[in-house]
């Protein structure tokens, strides 16, 4: 239920994220969703890619401080309020949103949104009850 | 005299070596003290031509030194005169009395070089037994010292003291963590002598190789050689079981057995009968009055073969006359504070790289690498304090991250007395010379 992100610190200066989808991409790694968020000084860029270890690894062998945390992926319909009734029911289960982002996927009309949760557990079963589809890591890992 | 007449015992688990020379009376030892200047005085006009220089320059004779209070008068010593009459140069005795040489470390070009007269060795000898007794050492201890031995004078000290207070001696020198770690396990080594960066390279050794703490024999540790922090004294008791006491001491001066701490832990006794102790101001030169802050100089009393005067040992610290419970009359030099080399002045502030790296260190739980960059906009100055990424310190969220900093920023501020803007960056940012990161860039000098 839970998907596999990295995420990894970034200076905000020229070229750094290009370093690291160059290191990555000569690494044979596929990048499925990318999201960054910054300040004027640095960013947190995070990552979810199809080998997700291997990913890891190679950027910490460039020098790279890299982590890896749990995220939640859920498919939004394509029609008005889908998302909104996925947050009323964060909302109405008390699920704390840390920070999420979305992408659309490649053939169909959906969209996908990454969840971060500070209780991913939790935040599971709600949305479970809610009655929403949570995707497994694989089929974002082979999108 | 046998160990035991030598030997007693004061405040509980206080252990003195020498109770007639570290308890002294104030009075008498400062008769004594004035008498032993007066004779190094008169040793180094007699044999030293650059103290002659020196002294003519200022219109001295050793008979203008009357009190203690004419020490002020004396011109000070420093790294550069060792290195300017290097390599003999500043040595009071002819070298047919000299039995040992050492040399200290130069960052810079020569090392200096420093003699010992037969007399010299069995006071160091004498000295350090004192200081690691203080530290709880006795003859029933196995010392395992892991200085190197060689021209440093770490290692020769402590294994003097360690002999002459009757402690089994191991001479494992430094090196080859797996071999030690072995040695101090089948040995059953009770006394660690080290640096204390070395000590947790070898905790982390044995995390690694999955030795528990209660494997080996550790009782107390010896460490000195290098600036630590208290947080870096709590982490090695916690990962090597020891208690983990502090000394003090300079090659150019005599090596370990200047200073080191007692039980009470509230400072490192000077050996006040050997060494004569001042805190200057490091910009005027000018004595402060007890208490203060500044660069430490000590004058040697009883040298015969090296003898310095006022030598300026860079140190900063502060001295504390007020009786100890340990029974100790000796003055208690504070853990130094950095050197008054590395002492950065921002917006008129002292600061010490060593502060920061205590702060960074609480936080990050290990070594940092860091990097402190000042500099002057407008009038003012500004410090800003680069503190490379690592894992333990990495968020995904940026709510954390920022909240991280923020708590840096602050804990800086009450630590310095003065704002820095932490600016965190990519590890392998800060550039190392042969190992070494360089701590201070200092632009406001360009
Ligand atoms: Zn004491």
């Amino acid at each position: 239920m839970k998907v596999e992100q990295i995420s990894i610190f970034i200076e905000n200066k020229s070229g750094r994220l290009a370093e690291v989808t160059r290191v990555l991409g000569e690494a044979g790694v596929n990048i499925r969703a990318l999201s960054l968020a910054d300040t004027s000084d640095f960013g947190i860029l995070r990552l979810i890619v199809n080998k997700t270890d291997e990913a890891k690894a190679v950027l910490k062998s460039k020098g790279f401080t890299v982590n890896k945390t749990d995220v939640v992926a859920v498919e939004v319909p394509d029609r008005p309020l889908g998302l909104n009734s996925i947050l009323e029911i964060l909302d109405q289960g008390k699920v704390n949103v840390e920070y999420m982002y979305a992408f659309v996927e490649r053939c169909g009309e959906n969209a996908v949104i990454i969840f971060r949760f500070d209780n991913t557990d939790e935040a599971i079963q709600v949305l479970t009850q809610g009655g929403i589809t949570i995707l497994k890591g694989e089929r974002i890992y082979n999108m | 005299m046998s160990r035991n007449d030598h030997m007693q015992h004061t405040a509980p688990g206080e252990r003195i070596w020498d109770p007639t020379n570290e308890c002294m009376p104030r009075q008498e030892l400062e008769m004594l003290q004035l008498f032993r200047l007066k004779q190094t005085v008169r040793r180094v006009w007699e044999n030293v031509p650059c103290y002659q220089a020196k002294f003519r320059e200022l219109g001295l004779v050793p008979e203008d030194i009357r009190t203690l209070a004419d020490l002020a008068r004396l011109p000070f010593t420093t790294k550069e005169d060792l290195r300017l009459n290097y390599p003999y140069g500043m040595f009071a005795v002819p070298l047919r009395e000299v039995v040992r040489i050492h040399s200290s470390s130069g960052t810079t070009g020569k090392p200096t070089v420093v003699g010992y007269s037969r007399q010299d060795l069995d006071n160091w000898s004498e000295l350090a037994a004192r200081f690691m007794t203080a530290a709880g050492v006795t003859e029933d201890d196995i010392v395992h010292i892991a200085f190197g031995y060689g021209l440093f004078t770490g290692a020769f000290g402590l294994h003097y003291g360690a002999e002459r207070i009757g402690a089994s001696v191991i001479p494992m020198s430094s090196g080859n963590t797996d071999k030690q770690l072995m040695i101090m396990q089948d040995y059953r080594s009770s006394a660690l002598v080290c640096t204390p960066s070395y000590a947790l390279t070898m905790a982390e050794r044995m995390d690694k190789l999955g030795i528990d703490r209660s494997q080996l024999s550790l009782r107390v540790g010896l460490f000195g050689a290098e600036p630590w922090s208290e947080e870096m004294r709590r982490e090695i008791e916690n990962r090597l079981g020891v208690i983990a006491t502090d000394n003090y001491g300079l090659s150019e001066v005599m090596g370990p057995g200047v200073a080191g701490e007692c039980q009470q832990r509230c400072g490192m006794h000077i050996f006040e009968d050997h060494f004569l102790p001042e805190i200057i101001d490091p910009d005027s030169g000018e004595v402060l009055p007890p208490g203060s802050v500044g660069e430490l100089v000590l004058t040697s009393l009883t040298k015969e073969a090296f003898p310095v005067i006022r030598y300026r040992t860079r140190d900063i610290t502060s001295l504390d006359y007020a009786p100890c419970a340990c029974g100790r009359t000796l003055a208690r030099m504070r853990k130094t504070m950095g050197r008054s080399d590395d002492m950065l002045i921002i917006k008129g502030v002292n600061v010490f790289p060593t502060q920061i790296e205590e702060v960074l260190f609480q936080v990050e739980g290990c070594e940092p690498h860091y990097q402190l960059v000042i500099d002057r906009v407008g009038n003012v100055d500004t410090l800003e304090v680069q503190v490379e990424v690592r894992e333990s310190i990495f968020f995904d969220e940026m709510k954390k991250q920022r909240a991280f900093v923020e708590m840096l920023e602050k804990r800086l501020l009450s630590t310095l007395g003065v704002g820095a803007k932490v600016k965190l960056v990519e590890p392998t940012t800060i550039t190392r010379h042969e190992g070494k990161a360089k701590r201070v860039l200092d632009k406001r000098r360009l």
